[in-house]
């Protein structure tokens, strides 16, 4: 069966959700190679071959942290060089989408991004993809050269497959363009302890309605009664009440969780490009002619300070 | 010296329009009026202001794109910019992501350039990854969705913010720049930035000008192949309640019906 790469988005060794739902999309279309690179890379294998990485190559180097995307281009080419694979798959993080795309070049190959499910097909992978604010659904594969493919979060189930998982260590040798870009100094961001916006199962978000960032407790003890990631609209960004960090939309962070609740959204066209996609949706809104109750499944039309802080309570309750 | 700048933007399809497919697979734009992608506004703004900052600098815009997309260049034009180049041919129609890529690079080289800007994203296919590609395929540094740029003696600086740390990036000239929209709010056009801009010039180039084979680009030429487009069917009208007090309680029974809570 032909060999798959898959990169690694981990933190210092912890494996991000993403990835690991790549492994099971990995599967329909060959045997799962996956690429971890710089600190804690050899410290994902377990977790990986727990999951269907029959091998795990890995590299680090100072170079991985010190200058932007290209060395990891420069490792995942190698990866390439090494084993020849039927097709390359990256989780669609920002900079998963720049190291697949210059990858991509390299090799002469087409790419797609942002697919949110994959396919084995008679000429390679097919992606689907959500388009045009999540009004169309798209079938895709690439034509030219060997398939670079980027997943959304959320797009398939974490499946446990066990598999040898050996580590190989992966010799790079750095191009001289990959230390065109310094990273002059990094600033983790804190942690909320709520789970990572576009990886969540629920997200709850404000709109303009909370107006307010004193107001946005009432946003966020719904969504820690329920486990939930936050986020915000663009109009509640650019009023300074929430960071952009949380944005949900087409300039923000586009999301496909279990459930969706938007709180004080009204649902313009920049939002549902975001959220769209989201399994279940709930609207919270005093307007009853707010275009987001054309996209619920639940919608109660009332002053969402009324009926956030009471749907907290009742899930409080009704979780013990 | 001047610095020259060149901007690269998109003429798409209004976001807040019906948007459809045509029947070979590629983006109608008959059905709905097009724009200047709202993200490369933010590219434009930020150039006039890395402009503003040179002693001595030069901005053109650029696209790739139908007779329409001339709308683009000549709004990027009215907000300051001073020339523009339009790459225009039959053969283009359909071009995918490497493609255009291939055609905006051919275009960048034959204007010179010290510094190239984009959008984080087009607003229609929103794949982001543009600015890296030219990055490649020019073999300059990418310093990529900035929401803080700057551009001093040579070296261009700026805030990158990511999922997991916020990054100060820095590289030498020549180099892509993106930018997000959190960069700064973009100008309007005045109204003699309206007037002047008719008046400024604009270059048309079709593929023989950049030496690119038609067979390397448009919808055959592409690297990649869309084999269906469906439009999503409407959901199925939801519940809809009106909160007489117990809206928090009613939606509470309804996320514990869906397994929710």
């Amino acid at each position: 069966m032909a060999e798959v790469l898959v990169y690694v988005d981990h933190v210092d060794g912890a494996v991000r959700k993403p990835t690991l739902e790549l492994l099971t999309l990995a599967r329909r279309v060959g045997e799962p190679v996956a690429v971890a690179l710089g600190s804690g890379a050899e410290a994902t294998a377990a977790v990986l071959a727990e999951h269907g990485a029959v091998k795990v190559l890995t590299a680090d180097a100072p170079e991985f942290a010190d200058y932007l995307v290209v060395p990891k281009v420069d490792a995942l080419q190698a990866a390439y060089d090494a084993v020849s694979p039927a097709a390359v798959l990256v989780p669609s993080s920002a900079e998963g989408k720049e190291i697949a795309a210059r990858l991509a070049v390299r090799i002469g190959s087409g790419i797609i991004t942002d697919a949110v499910d994959l396919e084995a097909g008679d000429e390679g992978p097919v992606a689907t993809q959500a388009v045009f604010a999540a009004s169309y659904t798209t079938k895709s594969r690439v034509s030219k050269g060997t398939p670079v493919i980027t997943v959304k979060p959320n797009s398939a189930p974490v499946e446990a497959a066990p598999a040898a998982g050996a580590v190989e260590a992966l010799a790079v040798s750095f191009g001289e363009k990959s230390t065109g870009t310094k990273v002059v100094s990094r600033t983790p961001r804190e942690s909320t302890g709520r789970p990572e916006l576009t990886e969540a199962a629920i997200v709850v978000s404000g709109g303009r309605g909370v107006n307010g960032a004193e107001n946005f407790h009432v946003i966020e003890e719904l969504a820690d009664s329920l486990g939930a990631a936050v986020g915000a609209s663009r109009a509640a960004v650019d009023a300074g009440w929430y960071p952009h960090s949380n944005q949900v939309g087409q300039t923000g962070k586009s999301v496909s969780p279990q459930l969706y609740i938007a709180s004080g959204i009204s649902g313009a066209i920049q939002h549902r490009a975001g959220m769209q996609t989201s399994k279940t949706i709930v609207a919270i809104n005093k307007d009853a002619e707010a275009p987001i109750f054309d996209l619920v499944d639940y919608g109660v039309v009332g002053d969402l300070f009324a009926v956030v802080p009471q749907l907290t309570e009742e899930v409080k309750a009704r979780k013990g | 010296m001047s610095l020259r700048i060149v901007v690269c933007v998109k003429y798409v399809p209004d976001a807040t329009g019906d948007r459809h497919f045509a029947d070979d697979l590629t983006v109608d734009r008959d059905d709905v009026d097009g724009l200047l992608s709202e993200l490369d506004e933010y590219a434009v703004e930020q150039a006039l202001q890395i402009a503003d900052e040179a002693d001595d600098a030069e901005i053109t815009v650029l696209t790739v794109g139908p007779e329409d997309a001339k709308d683009a260049l000549r709004k990027a034009l009215s907000m300051g910019a001073d020339k523009a180049v339009h790459v225009e041919d039959d053969d283009l129609h359909g071009s995918d992501v490497m493609a255009t890529s291939l055609v905006l690079a051919k275009a960048i080289e034959k204007t010179g350039y010290d510094l190239v800007i984009a959008g984080m994203a087009s607003t229609d296919g929103g794949m982001g990854v543009l600015p890296a590609i030219l990055a490649e395929r020019l073999g300059v540094p990418q310093v990529t969705l900035l929401s803080e740029v700057s551009v001093e003696g040579g070296v261009v600086k700026g805030r990158r913010d990511g999922d997991t740390a916020s990054e100060l990036l820095e590289a030498s000239l020549p180099a892509v720049v993106s930018v997000t929209d959190q960069s700064g709010e973009a100008r309007y056009p005045s109204f003699k930035g309206i007037m002047a801009a008719k008046k400024k010039p604009v270059e048309s180039l079709d593929l023989d000008d950049l030496d690119i084979d038609a067979d390397e680009v448009g919808l055959e030429g592409s690297w990649t192949k869309v084999d269906s487009a469906t439009e999503r069917p409407a959901r199925t009208a939801g519940t809809i309640v009106k909160d007489e007090g117990e809206g928090g309680k009613q939606l509470a029974e309804f996320l514990a019906g869906q397994k929710f809570i």
